[in-house]
């Protein structure tokens, strides 16, 4: 036995021999969450939520229920403005005007943060970064990818834009302005990618399956 | 946009800008990279609760006009890898930015 020191005060004996060291690394076993110790904001947001509980402010099931909120968003809302701005010109140019009141037409909600749509043309195509942070409309394409708020994406997509979408598998002609939109303030993004040729005459349920996330962020181009 | 904020903010759309070469510490909202960088309004996009003070728990009054000003990659990064065509749209708060004569 490799000299643990584990310290059992419970004093009963295992009556077997451990034969490893448990200060070692485990090797092939995934850690567990609390394997990892808590980041200061991660303790801070542990610590308000058992305040609000404790308080009677909210309760556990609001608290739960409130996640799983969040967690089921999709990108499945966003999606359905796209595929109707494709058919529908005249939404179209109310959505630029206004993501919100375009929104609420067909019963969704988007949200109290203004948002701008933007079109993606023949000559220029568009992609979203936070570089301060990771702003994102989550109420409209649901939660960002772990990417998205990586630093790595975040201080790359801005000054080599072309080379990262490359990277994603999306190459933009040089004939065409790659324009980078920096969302670190109060508006949050949402593009709308160019409508593919060959589909014209699809249903909506059909055109929708094309506007994937990615295709909203600009990292991507829908395929047909 | 509320009409108070159109009134009030110091920029039109096609206005020549640079974003103020300045160091503060703190929580600031004004990218790094586009500091002292000259650009062009695209937008003026409305008046916002100013973050730098929000950040700190005070009311952010009074508010700021956020522009939408657009960069040409060139002006933004040395040795751009890439089209002179590309550009970035950076949302910058007016206190950040001066005009260019």
């Amino acid at each position: 036995m490799s000299g643990h020191d584990h310290d059992h005060h419970h004093g009963h004996d295992h009556g077997h021999d451990h034969g490893h060291d448990h200060g070692h690394d485990h090797g092939p076993f995934q850690p567990d969450i609390e394997d990892r110790p808590l980041t200061h904001y991660q303790a801070m947001t542990e610590a308000v939520a058992d305040l609000l509980v404790a308080k009677g402010i909210v309760t556990p099931a609001e608290l739960r229920k409130m996640l799983e909120i969040i967690d089921s968003k999709s990108p499945a809302a966003g999606s359905k403005m796209v595929a109707r701005a494709w058919t529908d010109p005249g939404f179209k140019q109310r959505m630029l005007e206004d993501v919100i009141a375009a929104a609420a037409e067909l019963d969704i909600d988007a949200g109290g943060i203004p948002i701008k749509a933007i079109e993606n043309t023949e000559g220029v195509h568009n992609v979203v970064v936070c570089t301060l942070c990771s702003c994102y409309p989550r109420l409209l394409i649901g939660l960002p990818p772990d990417w998205y708020k990586a630093r790595a994406y975040r201080s790359r997509v801005i000054r080599e834009p072309r080379a990262v979408l490359k990277e994603f598998g999306t190459e933009i002609p040089d004939d065409v302005e790659l324009r980078v939109h920096d969302s670190t303030a109060d508006l949050r993004y949402l593009i709308i990618p160019a409508r593919p040729k060959g589909t014209e005459g699809w249903s909506a349920e059909k055109l929708e399956a094309l506007v994937t996330r990615d295709t909203m962020i600009g990292v991507a181009v829908p395929q047909p | 946009m509320s009409a108070e904020a159109a009134t009030n903010a110091r920029f039109r759309p096609g206005d020549a800008v640079r974003v103020r070469r300045a160091y503060p510490p703190g929580h600031v909202r004004a990218p790094f990279f586009c500091r002292g960088k000259q650009g062009v309004v695209e937008e003026l996009v409305g008046a916002f609760a100013n973050p730098e003070e929000l950040a700190y728990g005070r009311d952010g009054r009074p508010s700021l006009p956020l522009y939408r000003v657009v960069f040409r990659q060139a002006e933004l990064w040395d040795g751009y890898d890439g089209p002179a065509r590309d550009t970035a749209v950076i949302d910058v708060y007016e206190n950040w930015l001066e005009a260019v004569r």
